[in-house]
């Protein structure tokens, strides 16, 4: 064995957790409908990846090896269960897997050789691993609506989604959400305990309910995105590794329903999104708003991908314009920009005028008239912004009273902006955004 | 799986239309579909007994009398596949439109099972799915 030979090997595991853990999960779930006993087994079987390719050599499917290695090990665990306890019911479960399994009856169960393809031992007579469902539907597709699932509570399904599709561990989803680990250890057995009690089903929800339940599967993927794209500071660290493993979880999603334009649409929003999230932090740690951002610093390769997803869907007939595609085009316009002030804000104001019809939300609002306000109507978008503020929708809103400051701005008011900047201060949720609207007022204090 | 599908009023609800209370349509249309259902509607809590034992002592009153404004003005037994059927038929119900629907897993057990020994075995099964 050779370093390098050792090296490919870890490699290839650190790709097969990225690439293989929701499939090989997904399918023990299904298998034996038991959530902790699918994912600690899965995680066992890459521990014993970890021990065993870099010595012995990468599989040519490791995800078939693994699946095979997971499911050896639930058998045992299953049978010593049924044998240590003798409850008719696990050994029912046995049977499910088995399911007419030959070498699997003895106690000590073989696992392959990682040279070898685990495929080649399916071919055995009577031998039937149900590895491919029968309904022939993806069972990381199972695994996503049913950890999205509307019947379980919003934190559930984030920490359910995050540890049994994506694979963290519970310690570092803990983290990401700054809660202590047994906080988190509880809110994923309950949910597991939950999915079993209340009779949540372990499928993708038929045509008539598809819609409704794909928007709540995105909605929870885009909570985990801004998660980690508002992350600041010293939990950009911590957090950040959310965005990317939204985006990965997303990227799945819209493998598993190419059909889909809201998730395609949602997978290229995320891309232009956080293309700027190394530019909305200079090196000192001060926030920096999108106009005032280093473009040179926003990521092309993540700009590049997210314009490709809209430039497909346009071109697919009686496509969907959704609130994510609208989202995604007005940051792809903003992406897009060589600079802040060749923004095409009437183009801008367009989309928002098309989304403010679909979401009449008070943020879409707010939104458009800023947007129409940049876009050379500064006026009609501070009228639309007071009466936004009449109406009390945003009370406690910091981005309410910013946005009437920048447009008393731009009318040649700086007093006024400076007053309205200082109530936004008053509001504002972190210390980041206070220093940058503290810096905003003394630049305007500094113009009159 | 058996659910307890119990009907309540709720005071949020938008106002009851008596012409648009088509619940024999939905009696009917899970009957055509094979699924099992029987329910009834329940008289007001005016009308409710309460029975109690305390120190040994039968009290029967009426009652209980609650601020509370919603109350359970039905209820439906539904043996279905899944969590996802029962929101569907429950969803097509006209109180979910006119009060709310709540729905209940049944949790079976064996009626025979000392409870002692049931509660024990219970409590370190769940202390055991915790713990990992």
């Amino acid at each position: 064995m050779t370093a390098t030979a050792a090296d490919d090997g870890r490699d290839a595991v650190a790709r097969a957790h990225r690439d293989e853990w929701a499939r090989v999960t997904a399918t023990l779930i299904r298998q034996t409908g038991d959530w902790t006993l699918a994912e600690e087994c899965a995680a066992e079987a890459f521990a014993r990846a970890v021990e065993r390719w870099p010595s012995e050599g990468v599989p040519r499917n490791p995800g078939a090896w693994l699946t095979t290695v997971a499911k050896h090990l639930a058998i045992d665990r299953l049978r010593r269960r049924a044998n240590e306890s003798a409850k008719v019911r696990e050994a029912a479960q046995v049977d499910e897997v088995e399911r007419g399994r030959s070498v699997g009856r003895r106690a000590g169960v073989p696992l392959p050789a990682p040279g070898d393809d685990p495929a080649e031992h399916e071919s055995e007579p009577g031998g039937d691993w149900g590895d491919e469902p029968a309904d022939g539907v993806d069972d990381r597709l199972r695994l996503v609506f049913t950890c999205c699932h509307p019947a379980l509570a919003l934190d559930a399904r984030v920490a359910l989604t995050l540890r049994t599709l994506g694979g963290l561990t519970t310690g570092e989803i803990a983290q990401a959400f700054l809660v202590p680990e047994p906080t988190m250890a509880q809110r994923i057995v309950r949910a597991k305990q939950r999915i079993r009690n209340a009779g949540i089903p372990y499928r993708v929800p038929d045509a008539a309910a598809l819609p409704e339940r794909l928007g709540g599967v995105l909605a929870v993927l885009y909570l985990v995105f801004n998660a980690g794209y508002s992350a600041s500071g010293g939990d950009a660290e911590r957090r950040g590794a959310l965005a990317g493993e939204a985006i990965r979880l997303t990227r799945l999603v819209v493998r598993l329903m190419p059909d889909e334009d809201e998730a395609a649409s949602l997978l290229a929003l995320m891309l232009l999104q956080d293309s700027r999230r190394r530019a909305r932090f200079d090196d000192a740690g001060e926030l920096v708003l999108l106009d005032a951002q280093d473009r040179t610093r926003w990521d092309a390769g993540e700009i590049a991908s997210g314009v490709a997803v809209l430039r497909a869907l346009a071109r697919r007939p009686g496509g969907i314009r959704g609130p994510y595609r609208l989202q995604a085009e007005i940051a792809a316009s903003h992406a897009t920009a060589p600079t802040a002030d060749a923004t095409d804000f009437d183009r801008i104001a367009g989309l928002y005028d098309e989304l403010a019809g679909i979401d009449p939300s008070p943020v879409v609002a707010l939104n458009r008239a800023l947007a129409h306000g940049f876009a050379g109507r500064p006026q009609a978008g501070l009228d639309e912004l007071d009466r936004l503020a009449a109406s009390g929708a945003l009370d406690r809103y910091h981005l309410l009273p910013a946005a009437q400051g920048e447009l008393l701005a731009r009318l040649g008011r700086p007093e006024a902006a400076a007053e309205r900047l200082r109530a936004a201060l008053a509001l504002a949720p972190s210390e980041a955004e206070r220093r940058q609207l503290r810096r905003r007022v003394d630049e305007l204090d500094a113009a009159h | 799986m058996e659910y307890l599908l119990i009907v309540a009023t709720d005071p949020e609800a938008e106002p009851f239309v008596a012409e648009e209370d088509n619940v024999g349509d939905w009696v009917d249309d899970l009957e055509a579909r094979g699924i099992r259902i029987r329910g009834q509607r329940l008289r007001p809590p005016a009308d409710a007994t309460l029975v109690r034992v305390r120190d040994g002592e039968l009290l029967v009153t009426d009652g209980p009398f609650t601020e509370s404004k919603e109350w359970m003005a039905g209820y439906d037994i539904l043996e279905v596949e899944s969590l996802d059927e029962a929101i569907e038929i429950a969803s097509r119900h006209p109180m979910a439109r006119f009060g709310r629907i709540e729905l209940r897993p049944a949790w079976p057990m064996d009626v025979h099972e000392p409870g002692a020994e049931r509660h024990a075995r219970e409590r370190a099964e769940e202390e055991a799915a915790i713990g990992r």
